[in-house]
C-alpha cells in the first residue's frame, strides 16, 4: 500500500485512560502557528454549527411551546415577540391528554423492556452456561433470524396478532401484542451471550461443586455479574420502544390506549399549533433527560457497534 | 474473519444483521454418553426451563412469522375467504405494478443522496472531533442528541420547519440570504432532497460516534512513524487514518445502505408518498398493499415485495460478508 504502513497493527492493552487526542495531530504539530489557528479555528466553527444543527431545533421547539401559535406562524424565528404563552403546556395536558399518552408509552416501554430482558438472560444464560445439546441449532436459527429486518415481518406479525393460531381471539388493542414480539430480539440474546460467554468459568464450577443449582447459579451469581450489558440492554430496549411508531400503530386502533409517538401524527391537523408544538416537546422531555443522565453509557454503546476487530 | 467484539442493541436490526453475519456459533463442548435418566440427574429439565421463553417468544413471533411470509407471498389471502395458492402470481402482480419501478427507482434515489449526505460529512466531523484537546464530551453530546429525539417527532417538527410559505422556518432563514421560498415537501423536484436532509440529521450523529470509537482504537505509533518519515497532516490521513478505518467505513456504509432501503417514516408523515408518487418508497408500497387500500388488503402482494425486499437484503450482507472476509485475510 504505502511505506508508511511500516508494521501491522499490533495488540495493544486497552487504554484505560481516555487519550488526550486521536493522535492524528502530533503535539509538536500543534506548535505550529498555521495547524494552532488553522485546526484550532475550524474546531471552534464545529462547535458552532453542532450548537445549530444539534441543539437548534430542540431550542426553537421549545421556545415555540411557549410563545403564542400566531407568533409561531407568522415570525417563527422571532423570539417571544409579544411574550410567552404557557396556556400551550396545560392545553396540552388537558385538551390533548398527553399524559394519558404519556403514560401509555411508559407502559409499553417497561413492558418491552422486561419482555426484551426476561428472553435475553434466560436464553442467553442456558445457551452460555447450561449449554443443552440442541443449543447450537438453535443459535443457527437465532442469527438467520438476523438477516431477515422486522419490518418485512409486519404483514405476517400483524396477521397472527388479529388471529392468533391455536389460541384463537385477538390480540389487537392488547398491549401483549407489543410486549410479546419485542422480546424476539435475536440481537439483544447474541449479546447477552457473548457477555456470558466472557465470565470466568471457574466460579460456575465452583457454585455448582458447592451444590448451587442452575436456578441459584442464574439468579445468585450470572445476573449480579453482568450489570454493565444488563445496564446497556435495558437503556436501548427503553429507548427503542420510546421511538417505535409503525408497530404499535396498526396493531393498537384504540386512541385510548396509544403511545404519544403513534397519536402526535393524528392530532397534527386537528390541534393548535401552538398546542401541538407543546405536546411534541413534551414527547421529547423524557428520552433527552435519559440521554443526559446516561450520555457515556449510551455513547460508549452506540461506539462500541462499529468496533470491529480486524 | 472479522470478530465484533461488542454491539449495541440500538442498532436497529437490519444493521445488525450485517455485523451479526460475522459471528459463528461457537462449536459444543466435548459430551459424554446420555440416557434420558442422565439428562435429568444432570439438570436437564433446568436447561429446558430457561429455554422456554426463547423458544416460545422467537417461535411465536419470529420463526412462524418468517414461514408464515413466504407462505402469505404464495397465496391470495383475506379475512373473507379462505386462503387460495396462486403460485407465484403476487410476484408478478408486484412486478407489474406501475408504481414498483417508481418506489425502486425513489428507494435507490433516498439511499444515494443519504450517502452523499450522510456519509463524508459524519467522518470530517469525527476527525475534527476525535483532534480536540478538550470538551469532547460536549461536542460528542451534541451531535447525538437528534439521535435520541424520537423520530416521529423529529419528521413532525421538520415538517413544521418545511412549511412552504414565506413565513415557514426554514423560507425564513433563506430571506435573511436573499433567496425566495422554496416550496420544500410540496415540489416533486425537493420533496425525497428534503425528506433525506431530515433523515441525515436524525441519523448521522450515530455515526460520527461510531467513527470517533473507531480512530480512537488507531495506534498512535502509525501516526509517529508517518511523521518522522516526513508526512503532514493531510498525508496522514490519507496514509494512515483512512486504511485503518477501512472496515468500519465499509461497515457503515453497507449499514447506511440496508436502513435507507426500509425507509418508511419520512415518506409516511411527510408526504404519504406524493407529490405525484415522487417519494414513494418500497416499504411504503408494501405497506399500502396490505394497510392502506382502500379496495381491502392485498397481503399476497405485500408478502411478495416483503420477499423480494429481504433477498435483495440478504444478497447485500453476503457481498459484504465476503469484502471484509477477504479484506481480513489479506
Amino acid at each position: 500500500m504505502s511505506a508508511i504502513r511500516v508494521r501491522r497493527r499490533r495488540e495493544h492493552p486497552k487504554r484505560v485512560t481516555e487519550v488526550p487526542t486521536g493522535g492524528l495531530v502530533l503535539a509538536s504539530d500543534w506548535r505550529r502557528p498555521s495547524v494552532k489557528w488553522g485546526l484550532g479555528t475550524t474546531q471552534a466553527l464545529l462547535l458552532v454549527v453542532l450548537v445549530i444543527i444539534g441543539l437548534g431545533p430542540i431550542l426553537w421547539l421549545v421556545k415555540a411551546a411557549i410563545t403564542p401559535t400566531q407568533d409561531t406562524l407568522i415570525q417563527p424565528m422571532s423570539v417571544f415577540p409579544h411574550g410567552t404563552d404557557l396556556s400551550n403546556i396545560s392545553n396540552a395536558w388537558t385538551q390533548v391528554d398527553i399524559g394519558l399518552y404519556l403514560k401509555n408509552t411508559i407502559v409499553l416501554a417497561l413492558g418491552s423492556w422486561a419482555s426484551q430482558l426476561i428472553v435475553s438472560t434466560t436464553g442467553a444464560y442456558a445457551l452460555s452456561v447450561l449449554r443443552p445439546k440442541w443449543g447450537s441449532l438453535i443459535m443457527v436459527l437465532l442469527l438467520t433470524t438476523l438477516f431477515v429486518p422486522p419490518v418485512v415481518l409486519l404483514v405476517p406479525l400483524y396477521l397472527e396478532i388479529v388471529h392468533p393460531p391455536i389460541f384463537g381471539g385477538t390480540l389487537e388493542n392488547n398491549y401483549f401484542a407489543i410486549w410479546l414480539p419485542a422480546g424476539a430480539s435475536a440481537f439483544n440474546v447474541v449479546l447477552m451471550k457473548r457477555f456470558f460467554d466472557n465470565l470466568p468459568r471457574e466460579i460456575f464450577e465452583a457454585a455448582r461443586i458447592d451444590g448451587c443449582g442452575p436456578v441459584r447459579l442464574f439468579v445468585s451469581i450470572v445476573l449480579p455479574m453482568s450489570k454493565p450489558i444488563l445496564g446497556v440492554v435495558s437503556l436501548f430496549a427503553v429507548l427503542a420502544s420510546w421511538k417505535d411508531f409503525l408497530w404499535p400503530l396498526l396493531v393498537l386502533s384504540n386512541p385510548s390506549e396509544q403511545p404519544i409517538s403513534v397519536r402526535l401524527p393524528t392530532i397534527q391537523s386537528e390541534t393548535d399549533l401552538g398546542v401541538f408544538l407543546a405536546a411534541m416537546l413534551i414527547a421529547c422531555i423524557v428520552p433527552i433527560v435519559g440521554f443526559l443522565i446516561f450520555q457515556r453509557t449510551i455513547l460508549r454503546g452506540t461506539g462500541l457497534g462499529g468496533a470491529l476487530k480486524g | 474473519m472479522s470478530k465484533i467484539d461488542f454491539m449495541p442493541s440500538e442498532l436497529d436490526q437490519s444493521q445488525q444483521t450485517a455485523i451479526a453475519a460475522l459471528s459463528a456459533p461457537r462449536p459444543a463442548p466435548p459430551r459424554y454418553r446420555r440416557t434420558p435418566l442422565t439428562w435429568l440427574q444432570s439438570g436437564g429439565l433446568s436447561r429446558l426451563a430457561f429455554l422456554i421463553p426463547l423458544i416460545a417468544i422467537f417461535g411465536a413471533f419470529s420463526w412462524y412469522p418468517i414461514v408464515k411470509l413466504v407462505i402469505t407471498s404464495l397465496q391470495q389471502t383475506n379475512f373473507a375467504a379462505p386462503a387460495k395458492w396462486v403460485g407465484l402470481h403476487n410476484f408478478s402482480l408486484v412486478i407489474h405494478d406501475p408504481l414498483f419501478p417508481i418506489a425502486v427507482r425513489n428507494t435507490a434515489e433516498f439511499a444515494g443522496l443519504a450517502l452523499i449526505f450522510g456519509y463524508p460529512i459524519p467522518l470530517v466531523v469525527a476527525l475534527l472531533v476525535s483532534e480536540l484537546r478538550r470538551r469532547r464530551g460536549l461536542y460528542a453530546a451534541l451531535v447525538y442528541l437528534p439521535v435520541v429525539i424520537p423520530p416521529v417527532v423529529a419528521v413532525l417538527l421538520w415538517y413544521t420547519f418545511y412549511n412552504a410559505g414565506p413565513t415557514g422556518v426554514f423560507n425564513t432563514i433563506l430571506h435573511w440570504l436573499g433567496i425566495g421560498p422554496q416550496p420544500w415537501i410540496q415540489s416533486q423536484s425537493q420533496a425525497m432532497p428534503s425528506l433525506v436532509l431530515e433523515s441525515t440529521w436524525a441519523n448521522a450523529g450515530g455515526t460520527v460516534i461510531i467513527y470517533l470509537a473507531a480512530l480512537t482504537g488507531v495506534n498512535s505509533e502509525l501516526y509517529e512513524a508517518a511523521s518522522v518519515d516526513g508526512a503532514g497532516i493531510w498525508k496522514k490521513i490519507w496514509h494512515v487514518t483512512l486504511p485503518q478505518l477501512r472496515t468500519v467505513l465499509l461497515v457503515t456504509m453497507i449499514l447506511q445502505i440496508i436502513g435507507t432501503a426500509q425507509v418508511f417514516l419520512e415518506p409516511y408523515l411527510f408526504t404519504q408518498g406524493g407529490p405525484n408518487n415522487a417519494t414513494i418508497t418500497v416499504l411504503l408500497l408494501i405497506y399500502n398493499y396490505a394497510f392502506g387500500n382502500s379496495l381491502g388488503p392485498q397481503y399476497g402482494e405485500a408478502a411478495a415485495l416483503s420477499v423480494m425486499l429481504v433477498a435483495f437484503l440478504a444478497l447485500f450482507s453476503l457481498i459484504y460478508l465476503r469484502a471484509t472476509r477477504s479484506w481480513s485475510s489479506e
